[in-house]
Parts: structure tokens; sequence; C-alpha cells
């Protein structure tokens, strides 16, 4: 959100989201039920680890990481509510990673000797 | 390039600029440049963290004669840790949430809760470092050990500037010298500390619950 200084000397909204640039942030206790949630799924994380779920240990972990990266991603960094040009940005850097390293590490698995 | 642009940053009332020396200026996206820096410096940081986490999933095996990932982690602890930096996020979007109100008091005392959980972290990081080299893992032990304290300690880095940055923003606030817009600098900051928090998803995940 771009903002500058009105006559009195206070900050206004002024970008092209300005509208929708106070409605962005929810109450208090939005944010703190979202903070509950990711609590609640690092707990079932933790728990994972020490009990024998099989085949589907590491899917569900994998699942519950991408929840919990997501959601801090999309509520507490706004995204959600934000511009797609910040979306854009920040989602092309995850994926550019997940694909060269996936990349790079694919070579290893198959150019290394065991 | 600003009068293009739906009403932006730093264009008055009349159309002129009013760059107020401050940064704040119109782009052709309606966007605010800080921002848009922010983010992209964020999107590549993913690439430096990348990096280091794949750098560890490739030598995480090779342990040389030095202890292993399943012999020196101390699951319980590092999942308290990874709460309380979990906790400093609430925190921060809190500070980021009083700042929009314009609400010094509030945002001052959350920056202040968050430095406070940010610097719990990085103690309990520092605990885990010196009980893991008693065990006898240092830096030049193994890859395993190479690799583990590269990206635990380039993270715990991150957090640490994050906190000096909250400090050094919460007494700006304090002395009312936050230069341009106070909610947009709160906001980037936390912008900074919830990235690192992310990372630390990833990296308490990958690294400490999947076993080697």
């Amino acid at each position: 959100m771009s903002t500058a200084t009105d006559p009195h000397g206070h900050d206004v909204a002024t970008d092209a989201h300005g509208a929708e640039a106070h409605e962005e942030h929810k109450p208090d206790s939005y944010y703190v039920k979202i903070a509950l949630l990711l609590a609640a799924l690092t707990a079932i994380e933790v728990w994972l680890s020490y009990v024998d779920v099989g085949p589907l240990f590491l899917p569900s972990l994998f699942i519950l990481m991408a929840i919990k990266f997501v959601m801090v991603a999309l509520f507490f960094m706004h995204l959600k509510f934000d511009s797609r040009w910040f979306n854009l940005a920040f989602w092309t850097g995850l994926v550019l990673t997940v694909l060269v390293y996936a990349a790079a590490l694919s070579t290893f698995k198959f150019f290394m000797p065991a | 390039m600003a009068d293009l642009a739906v009403p932006s940053a730093g264009v008055d009332a009349h159309g002129h600029d009013d760059h107020g020396g401050h940064g704040a200026h119109a782009t052709s996206l309606g966007l605010s440049n800080n921002k848009l820096a922010m983010w992209l410096f964020l999107g590549s940081e993913c690439l430096l963290f990348g990096g280091l986490i794949s750098t560890y999933m490739l030598y995480r095996g090779r342990t040389s004669d030095g202890p292993g990932p399943d012999q020196i982690y101390d699951i319980p602890f590092t999942s308290v840790s990874s709460f309380v930096l979990l906790m400093s996020s609430l925190t921060m979007v809190l500070a980021v949430t009083s700042s929009a109100r314009h609400d010094d008091r509030s945002t001052k005392l959350w920056l202040t809760v968050t430095a406070l959980l940010g610097a719990t972290f990085v103690g309990g990081q520092v605990y885990e470092f010196t009980a893991f080299y008693r065990e006898g893992l240092g830096f030049t032990t193994s890859l395993f050990g190479s690799s583990f304290y590269t990206l635990t300690g380039f993270h715990g880095v991150h957090v640490t500037v994050g906190i000096v940055m909250i400090m050094a923003t919460r007494g700006m606030i304090a002395r009312n010298r936050i230069p341009g817009s106070k909610p947009e600098v709160v906001e980037l900051i936390g912008l900074y500390w919830h990235f690192v928090d992310i990372v630390w998803i990833v990296i308490f995940t990958l690294v400490y619950l999947i076993p080697a």
C-alpha cells in the first residue's frame, strides 16, 4: 500500500488498492484464530513424528507443511488481500525455487554413486 | 508516469508530485515501490534458502564418524521453539494492524513482544547448537554437520537481523522519526518477519521431523 501525507500530516492510503486497504486488516481475533489453527497443525505434525502411520507419514507432513506455509503467506502476509503483482513476485520465486532444486536433487539422485 | 496511474502515492489533489523526500513515489502500477521491492527480495530469498535446504537434504546422511540426525535432534525442544516463532508471527501481525489504526502504543507493545519471542527462538538455537557441539557435532565433523549448521545458522542470522530491524523501528516510532508512512514501514518489517517464519515451517518439517 502506498501512502502519502495529507495537509494535516496524517497518513492516507492512496494507491490503487487504497479502497480495500482499510478492509484488509481484519480484527485481531481473526489473526488469533489463524495462529491457533497453525499451532494445532504444528502439534499434529509433531504427533505424526511419534506415531507409526506407515506410508502416509511423508505425504501427511508435506501437506501440513504446505498448508501452514500458504496460510502464513495468505493471511499474515496479506497476500490474499493484496495486489496480484506482489503475489506474482513471491510465488514466482517460490515456484522457481521448487523447480530448480527438484531438478538439481534429481540430478544428484541419478548421477551420484550410491 | 505518476499521472498515468490511478490515484497513487505522493500525488496531491492538484496533480503535483509530492515526493516528500521519503521515496514514496507513484508507479504506473499504483503500487508502493518499497513494498514491491520487499516482495521481490523475499522471492529471491526463496532461492537462497532453497539452495541451503537442498544441500542439507543431499548431505544429511553423510555423518562420517560423527553423530547423525536421529541421535542428536531434540524434537520436543525444537517443537517449542517452532511454536514460539509461530506466535511471534501473530504478535507481528497485531503490530501491523495496530500501526494501520495509528495506535502507536499498541504497535510498540506488539513489536517489543515480537522481538522478545524472536530472541527466545534465537536463544533456543544457541542452546541447541551448544548441546550438539558437546555431543560431538562440530561444523567440520561431517557434511551433515556443515550443511545443518549452515542452514539453521543462516536462518538464525535472518531472525537476528529481524529483531534488530524490529527494535530499530520501535525506537524510531517512539521518537517519531519514521520517514514516510509509518504503517508501511511496519508492514515491510512484518513481511520480512513472516517470511522468516515460513522458512522455519519448511525447515522444521524437512530437517527435524523427517528422519534421515
